[in-house]
């Protein structure tokens, strides 16, 4: 990218802009470990590997570490001053994701533990 | 990098902030795409909250482990994973401009994510033959809506997909069929991101 252009430019999301040669290898990096933790998540689920009431936190990090992944690699999502409106953004949608989801599980096991024994 | 200011405010200090005027349509248009994904994603995530609190409510019918075929599953993955390869390396190909390449990366992204829906949809059908369908409780109705609706995504996302390369073939690669190109590709990584969510959720938690 020439230099000067660049100076004010906020970053599009989804957009590599390092030096060209960089890219097949960022995504050939991103391939590559993602399916190392997708081969992971199914290992630590059939296997005894991880201590069994551990294993849900497992799948749950490498579900995590698999999403980091693909932000970074395939959507080249960064943490410089330039990504600032793209890491807003998703750090709002990854607010309300997780009320939606822990909120529901929270409250429906609540009202499901108060339930009156069924006839 | 010279050092510039914008109304005698450092660089460092705009950047990325709106500082130096409007942004390039480009980036306008995928930001725009980028705050569509995450409200998608927000709306997988209602689905995602319904299969939590109903997954184990099988009204004495069969449970995920009875149901689900994890070398199948891990088949589809793999598809879903590779697809996301090639539509990078696509959208890399389409912006420089080398059509060949861009068109054969399209065929193998379309191949995979059909292979993928082909899976999908076999298992579908396999299970409401099994008498297993979204009908038979709240866990099933639960699990077809969440998995039916990434499939939906799936499946525009290949007609989307043709779609771009008709425009491709008969516009050629300017700046306005880059943009959707880019909207394409963020739009197909997002598929796979949610995926990841559906295995871990659904079938990983779901077959022990």
């Amino acid at each position: 990218m020439d230099g000067d252009e660049r100076v004010y430019a906020d970053r599009t999301p989804g957009v590599e802009q390092q030096e060209s040669t960089a890219s097949y290898l960022s995504y050939t990096v991103g391939l590559g470990l993602a399916i190392l933790a997708t081969i992971g998540s199914f290992v630590v689920s059939q296997t005894s590997l991880l201590w069994p009431p551990g294993v849900p936190v497992g799948l749950v990090v490498l579900a995590f570490a698999q999403i980091g992944v693909h932000l970074v690699f395939f959507l080249h999502l960064g943490s410089g001053p330039d990504h600032t409106n793209n890491i807003l953004a998703l750090a709002f949608g990854v607010l309300v994701v997780f009320l939606v989801i822990v909120g529901s599980v929270w409250i429906i096991a609540n009202l499901n533990a108060n339930m009156m024994p069924m006839p | 990098m010279t050092i510039a200011t914008v109304d005698a405010v450092p660089v460092e200090v705009v950047r990325g902030r709106g500082g130096g005027g409007p942004a390039p349509t480009r980036t306008v248009v995928a930001y725009g795409f980028w705050i569509f994904i995450l409200s998608d994603i927000t709306m997988f995530s209602g689905l995602f909250a319904a299969y939590a609190v109903l997954s184990d409510r099988t009204a004495g019918g069969p449970t995920g482990s009875d149901l689900f075929n994890l070398r199948n599953v891990f088949i589809e993955t793999m598809c879903l994973l590779v697809s996301s390869y090639t539509a990078g390396l696509g959208a890399l190909s389409a912006e420089r401009r080398q059509r060949e390449r861009f068109l054969v990366f399209a065929a193998f992204t379309f191949v995979l994510g059909a292979a993928f829906l082909y899976i999908e949809i076999s298992e579908f059908a396999g299970m409401v033959g099994k008498g297993a369908g979204p009908s038979r409780s709240a866990f099933l109705s639960a699990f077809f809506t969440l998995v039916g609706m990434h499939g939906a995504h799936v499946t525009s996302g290949l007609l989307w997909l043709v779609y771009m390369v008709a425009q491709v073939v008969a516009k050629g690669l300017r700046p306005h069929v880059l943009r959707r190109l880019l909207c394409f590709s963020l739009f197909w990584h997002a598929l796979d991101i949610i995926w990841v969510g559906v295995i871990t959720l659904v079938y990983l938690m779901g077959a022990r």
